[in-house]
Order: C-alpha cells, then structure tokens, then sequence
C-alpha cells in the first residue's frame, strides 16, 4: 500500500507549483506554451480515446437509459423518465440474476481470499522451491477464462474426471453442468481455483515487506508459528486483505464469460448461472432492448463504484493511522 | 525469517497438494488433446494409450477459418501491445514530467476511469462503433482499446522517479520533448514497458467479451469466440476441442516461461496501488 500515499503527495506538490507564476517574462511564457503543446500532443491519443470510449459513452449511457431505445432500420429514442429503472422491480429473471450474482459473491469472495492468505502464508516460510511453487499457482491467471471453462466443463462431465475421481474415493456424484442447484457452484469451484493465486502473489509480495523484528519479539516470548499467524501476520496485512476482497467483490460482480460459455449465452439451466451481466448482454444484444440494459448497466456500475469508493475510503483512514 | 516451525513436511504437503491441483486440468487437457475419439468416448484413461498427433491436423481441416482466427487474435493483440506501449507511456510521461495547463483535471480523469466498469460503457460503445461503421472491423476492437487508465497511471508513477538529468542532458543537445521521449525516454524505460507489455497482451489474446459483442462475422472472430464456436459444433469431440484450447494456450504459456517475473512485478503494482 505504500505507493499510494506517495502518488498522493508528490501529486498535490507538483499541480500546485505551474499556477504560481502567471507574471513571467516573455521568454518564460513562450517556454510554457511549448510546454503546454507538448504536454497536449502526448496526451492526445488517450485524450480521443477516453474522450470517444469512455466518456461520452458514460453520459450516453445514462441517455439510453431515461429512453425507450428503438434499433430498428436507424435509432428511435423515446423519453420514458425512470420507467426502466423501476422496470427492474417486477423482472424476474433481474431478480434471479441479482441474486445469483449474490450468492456467487458472498461465497466465492471469502473462499478465495482465505485461500490466497493462506496459500502465500505456505509460501512465505523458510522452504525451498519458493518460485517453483509459485510459476505452477499463477498458471490459471495467464490462461484465457474461456479455455479455462472449457477444459472444466469437460472435466465436469457426467462421466468426466471429476465424477470418476470421485467415484473412486466412494463420494456422491454430480451433474455438474446440467443440475440447476449444482450448475452455479461448479462455476464458483473453478473460479476460486482460478483466481485465490492472483490474490495470492499480492499477500506475498505483501509480506514479504513485513520486517523479521517483529516476529523475533514473539519468539522470544513463546509464541508458535500459528500464533504469530494470528496476531501479527493477519492483523498487519488488515489492509492487503480489504484490498483483496474489494478487488474481489468487483471482479466477481462482473462475472461473465464462465457463465456465457458454461450455458451458451442462456444462463441455465433454468436460470441458475445467469448473472447480472449476462443479464445486460441478453436484454442489450439478443432482445436489443438497450434502455432497459443501459438501466441495469448503470445500476451495476453505481454499486462497483460505491464498493470502490468504501475502499478508498478506509484507504485514506489507513494513511491517518500510521 | 523464524516463522515456520508449523512442521515443514506439512508445508510442503499443502503445497504439493495444490500445485498439484492446479497442475491437473491443464495436464488432462494436454493429454486428451493426443488421444483418439474411440479413448475419449470409451471411457477414462489418464494417459493416451495410442498417442497421436492427428487431433492438431484436424482442426484445420474441420475448421478452415481456425487459421483465420489465430490471425486475428495474433494481429489485433500485436497491435494492442504496441500502441498501448506508445500511448500509455506518452500520457504517463506527459502526466509525470511536462508542465502544462489542466494536467491535475488529466490525472484526475484517469483515476476516474479507472473506477468505471467497462459494462456501462459497453453498450453505448457499440452503438459509437455502429454509427463508425466499425462493427466487425480491426479497428473496432483496437482503436477503442489502445490506452489503458491502469498503465497510464503505472507509468506515471514509473517517469515520477526518472532521473531528470539525462533528459536534461538531452534537450541541451537540443532534442525536441519528442525526441528525448522517444530517443532517451522510453529506451531505458523496458522493464515497465515489458510489465505492460506481458498484461496487455494477456488480456487482448484472452478478451472474449469485448470480441463477442463488436465481431458477428465468423470471419472476424478471435480465437477465444473461435474455440467457444468450434466447442458448439464438436460438442463430443473433446479430443479436438481440447487440441485447440491448448493451442491457444501456448503462446499465453510461451510469454509466462519467458517474463514471468514481469508478471509478478504487474501483481504486486495491482495491489500496491
């Protein structure tokens, strides 16, 4: 978390000082106004592009989401004021997605994230093949989620590895793709197992900055390696781990190409993977009802931003604790 | 370091364990990708009894746009890579070194941006892209792609600490603000360029979103849409399918043996950010 409070600083520091000196020579003014072109055609391209793709698309968004949009031969608009934010209270299938949504977020974060702390705790004691351990954990983040799905749907076949596997220790089976209690959780199985190494490298790195010192007071006084786990190790990574979890939830509120590919693009069976994003691509670009989808985009949004928020928030109250 | 005494062989236990875990799904990939439909089909063996490479031949022949697809990924990714380097490094200098008037509102912008879940931007983008006529083009998936807020504010961060005297040096020489970026900047700046270099091309080669909603036409499709594709027509065929999904994966995996440490050193910027 270091380098955050760094930016902050060195940020307010340097804006503040070219506003000081409106008054200069001539020859001084000119030096800035080559500065000012040069700073402007180094930012042009980002400029265009978050100008064009993101920015009006923001407001544009918020446009199509006050209107009836209608996609046939050009684009009709028709103001319908808040008719589809309210829209979302009677639709079912935004309910089901909302909830699944939740269910995924409230089980896989936790999961994940002890996974992580725990995996990098492992790591983080004195044994040998450290890098080894560490290039076969993060081979899962640098795969394509899609290749990913698909080696585990194959994998979650009736008669696929898993169940055979399972089979062989005398444990129940499952349909793992087509059972609609089961459908979801097979996807927040593979996810976990994709994602808790990415969260892991950040709690090692992280401490990896924790100083011996601290751990050396603790042996002197009796502790064991799961005490100093306990009551050094977790509280002083207390800001990795909010960290973790909000990148967490917003990673998974935005769960997407698993449950597209694992249903292909319907969200079943019976709705069981369908997720709020899955949600929008079907009302955007299956119904083509893009008002209603900019609605639920935006809603969507307004929460990973509010969560976002809270995490800069207790951010900057960790910078007034130390 | 005197944490351990958690019994070592119990360490290394939970370790193997889940190195081995990780490890099984890409080996039963591997492995199935060598083995003939009648081994898939007729049951479960781990390794193939009568190895062939013929799975690989035949995704080419089932699937003649399969070629066209590892085209496309390969040349939207190679050009994804190269621009977000230049442009990403251009703003981050700006942002970090040049004086000029409104860089505090740029900053702020980009770390607005970088709160924005692209979803709410997607749909509106695709009605830009429409109305560009770039539906179904290269330059749909890359023009909208070609700056990154997380790199520009790496790199921000990265020309922060650059030493001022050689640039200095360089403009009393008498090279322009481009000439010294371009000349004396970015040459010693290949540790963060390759940083950025390994994450965008990761998430351009694996991106199946952003492909599925601006390319309709089969022919434009990436290799992510392609294999979801082909999975659709040879649903059975998991022999096949799992030859194609490891060759879209070795060049990901070819990149991580090469610059893994640059992927760790991306992590922990993620995080430490």
């Amino acid at each position: 978390m270091e380098p955050a409070k760094k930016i902050d600083h060195s940020h307010d520091e340097k804006t503040a000082k070219p506003k000081k000196n409106p008054k200069k020579p001539k020859k001084f003014l000119r030096k800035s106004t080559k500065e000012g072109l040069s700073g402007y055609l180094f930012m042009s391209p980002t400029i265009f592009t978050i100008g064009v793709f993101v920015i009006i698309p923001i407001l544009y968004a918020l446009y199509l989401s006050f209107n009836d949009v209608q996609l046939l031969g050009g684009i009709g608009y028709e103001f319908i004021g808040l008719d589809n934010y309210t829209r979302t209270i009677d639709d079912e299938r935004a309910l089901i997605a909302l909830k699944n949504t939740a269910e995924y977020v409230l089980i896989v974060v936790p999961v994940q994230t002890c996974l992580a702390l725990l995996l990098a705790a492992a790591l983080n004691s004195n044994i040998r093949g450290k890098n080894a351990f560490r290039i076969i954990f993060f081979l899962p983040t640098v795969t394509s989620s899609a290749v990913l799905t698909i080696i585990f749907m194959w994998m979650y076949n009736p008669d696929g590895l898993i169940n055979n596997f399972l089979q062989f220790l005398s444990l129940p089976t499952y349909n793992w793709l087509a059972d609609p209690n089961i459908a979801l959780k097979s996807i927040m199985i593979m996810n976990i197992w994709a994602t808790a190494p990415f969260f892991m490298v950040i709690y090692l790195a992280a401490m990896q900055d924790i100083s011996d010192s601290v751990y050396e007071a603790a042996t002197i006084d009796g502790a064991n390696w799961w005490q100093k786990f306990i009551y050094i190790t977790i509280p002083i990574l207390k800001p990795v781990t909010f960290f973790v979890v909000v990148m967490g939830v917003i990673g998974t509120f935005q769960l997407f190409d698993q449950s597209y590919i694992f249903s292909g693009g319907s969200g079943g069976p019976n709705n069981s993977t369908l997720t709020i994003v899955l949600l929008i691509y079907q009302y955007a670009f299956k119904s083509l009802d893009m008002g209603y989808a900019s609605a639920l985009a935006v809603v969507l949004a307004i929460i990973i931003m509010v969560v976002t928020l809270i995490q800069k928030k207790f951010f900057g109250e960790e910078k007034l604790h130390d | 370091m005197k944490k351990r005494i958690f019994s070592k062989p119990f360490i290394y236990g939970v370790l193997i364990l889940y190195a081995i875990i990780t490890f099984i799904p890409f080996l039963w990939a591997i492995l199935s990708s060598f083995k003939p439909l009648e081994e898939i089909v007729s049951g479960i063996t781990f390794f193939p009894e009568s190895f062939t490479f013929d799975n690989y031949a035949q995704i080419f022949s089932r699937e003649p746009l399969f070629l066209r697809w590892m085209f496309n990924s390969l040349f939207i990714t190679a050009c994804m890579v190269f621009l977000n380097i230049i442009f990403n490094s251009m703003a981050g200098y700006a942002l970090a070194r040049i004086k000029f008037a409104g860089r505090k509102f740029w900053f702020f912008l980009i770390l607005v941006v970088l709160m924005i879940p692209f979803q709410v931007t997607l749909i509106p983008s695709y009605l830009i892209l429409k109305a560009f006529g770039w539906l179904n083009t290269y330059q749909g998936l890359i023009i909208p792609g070609m700056v990154n807020a997380t790199f520009i504010f790496m790199m921000r961060q990265f020309f922060l600490n650059f030493p001022k005297e050689l640039e200095e040096a360089a403009q009393m020489d008498g090279l322009s603000r481009i000439g010294t970026f371009f000349k004396i900047v970015m040459p010693l700046a290949k540790p963060a360029l390759a940083a950025q270099a390994v994450f965008i091309f990761m998430s351009s080669w694996n991106d199946f979103m952003r492909p599925l909603i601006i390319m309709s036409d089969e022919e434009m499709f990436t290799l992510t849409l392609g294999l979801n594709t082909f999975k659709g027509q040879y649903i059975s065929f998991w022999n096949l399918i799992m030859a194609a999904s490891t060759l879209m994966t070795i060049p990901s995996l070819l990149i991580y043996a090469f610059f893994n440490r640059y992927f760790i050193k991306g992590v922990t910027f993620t995080g430490g950010k």
